[in-house]
């Protein structure tokens, strides 16, 4: 099953421990994870499901390129890494 | 008299407390986070909303005791397939404004792009008014600057009725219900827009409200900092007049409305819309005591060289006796006066940009 990591920027705000949940693409992935915690879709995902502008998503290391829908395909022993990604003071 | 005040900046919620005859920061919360709003209620909680450059638009709730707790921040129902036309986004941007709704539990956030939302559970739950959301016009608001979304910064409740709510929106002019929110009207004549094309700079959807603000004690006179000028309005929104003389120049965002006398109010002046810094580099509040016609530029105690603060829509505050005032600047200067902007103490600190300064009572 793939692994979903966060961002270690997220546990300034709340827990997001990485995980190993069943799913075929992102979208099914990440729903697994905020199945167990509801409270961290919302800090990567905007109010209609596609990715927040600053949040970055790799799958092995590749950019998804899907940003709305999150139809990138997961391979069972693929990473997926979730990150921040902005800049400025 | 308040003795507290909420000042929300780039980089944190500094809460200020009066000790002795002067004022301090006490506590500090969320640093290193833009706080875009915050609403402290009677028995000492307080909602913050926190606008994460990463994470989306957030609320926290503080209980009188002091915990503190995230809280499921309003959100767009989903985009309808049809919605093609839309020019803007149904997701939560920034929550702008919080006000108390004038009954037990109830809050009304403001956002952008354009969003109002009620909770009638002290932010808990939040629901989307859609009477003003689906309607055809919102697709002519416009950005404002910093941003190209629409934004609810001003949502002013009528303290006689809960039910009357004036909403300030930049750009789409002033809109006013009667009915909590149940329908919407845009009521705005008068005021205008200078940089619009020719022929519809008198058109009340195309006016950039930055702040309103209205008399508690008499809720129809109402007062506008407007991109294009000073306003006043005897009718609750719905005709104003320009404010000529207001000195030094008529570009600013803030404005308070005195909670008792109609015909007082201050304003934080900025050289001009292409110039946004104090006119001549010399920061002062502009101040009328009847109704307009006339104004002071107070500056005791203010910097008068070199100064190039400039004060955001919120960021100037008034205490409910109306006597003590405060603003904050987006280069992190605060000042505090107890004579009714007469003169003006600094706070000793350099804070992150102010976007809020608020006044709560204990």
């Amino acid at each position: 099953m793939p692994t979903v990591s966060f961002t270690r920027a997220l546990e300034r705000f709340l827990p997001a421990p990485p995980a190993t949940v069943a799913g075929a693409t992102l979208a099914q992935a990440l729903a697994a994870v905020f199945a167990d915690r509801p409270a961290l879709r919302g800090y990567v995902l905007d109010d209609q499901g596609a990715l927040r502008r600053h949040v970055a998503v790799f799958i092995n290391g590749r950019m998804v390129q899907d940003r709305q829908k999150l139809t990138d395909a997961v391979g069972a022993d693929d990473e997926i890494h979730v990150f921040q990604a902005l800049s400025g003071g | 008299m308040a003795d507290r005040i909420h000042v929300g900046t780039r980089k944190g919620l500094f809460e200020l407390e009066r000790r002795g005859g002067g004022w301090d920061v006490a506590r500090t919360h969320f640093l290193g986070d833009p706080v875009s709003a915050v609403l402290a209620q009677a028995d000492g909680s307080l909602l913050a909303a926190l606008d994460l450059g990463h994470f989306g638009a957030k609320l926290w709730r503080r209980s009188p005791e002091g915990d503190w707790q995230e809280l499921a921040a309003p959100a767009f129902p989903p985009k309808p397939e049809d919605a093609v036309d839309d020019p803007h986004p149904w997701s939560l941007g920034r929550i702008w404004a919080l006000e108390p709704g004038g009954v037990p539990g109830r809050v009304w956030a403001g956002t952008m792009p354009g969003g109002l939302f009620r909770s009638d559970d002290w932010g808990a739950t939040w629901a989307l008014n859609e009477p003003l959301w689906r309607m055809p016009d919102r697709r002519r608001w416009m950005g404002v600057a910093g941003g190209e979304q629409p934004g609810i910064s001003t949502v002013l409740v009528d303290p006689r009725n809960p039910a009357d709510i004036r909403l300030g929106i930049s750009t789409a002019g002033v809109w006013a219900t009667t009915d909590t929110g149940a329908s919407w009207s845009l009521i705005n004549q008068g005021m205008y827009n200078e940089y619009m094309p020719p022929g519809q700079e008198g058109d009340p959807i195309a006016q950039d409200i930055h702040q309103l603000a209205r008399c508690a004690a008499r809720p129809e006179v109402m007062w506008c900092q407007h991109h294009n000028g000073v306003f006043r309005s005897e009718d609750a929104g719905a005709n104003w007049a320009e404010l000529t003389a207001i000195r030094p120049s008529k570009f600013g965002f803030a404005v308070a409305a005195h909670p008792t006398d109609p015909d007082t109010a201050w304003f934080v002046p900025s050289a001009k819309d292409e110039r946004r810094f104090p006119v001549d580099g010399k920061v002062v509040v502009a101040r009328t005591q009847d109704g307009g016609r006339s104004f002071e530029v107070l500056s005791q105690g203010l910097p008068q060289r070199h100064a190039y603060d400039l004060v955001w829509r919120h960021g100037l505050a008034v205490d409910p006796a109306g006597r003590q005032l405060a603003f904050g600047s987006t280069s992190g200067g605060l000042w505090i006066s107890g004579d009714a902007g007469q003169s003006w103490d600094a706070l000793d600190a350099r804070l992150p940009p102010v976007a809020f300064v608020r006044f709560a009572a204990a």
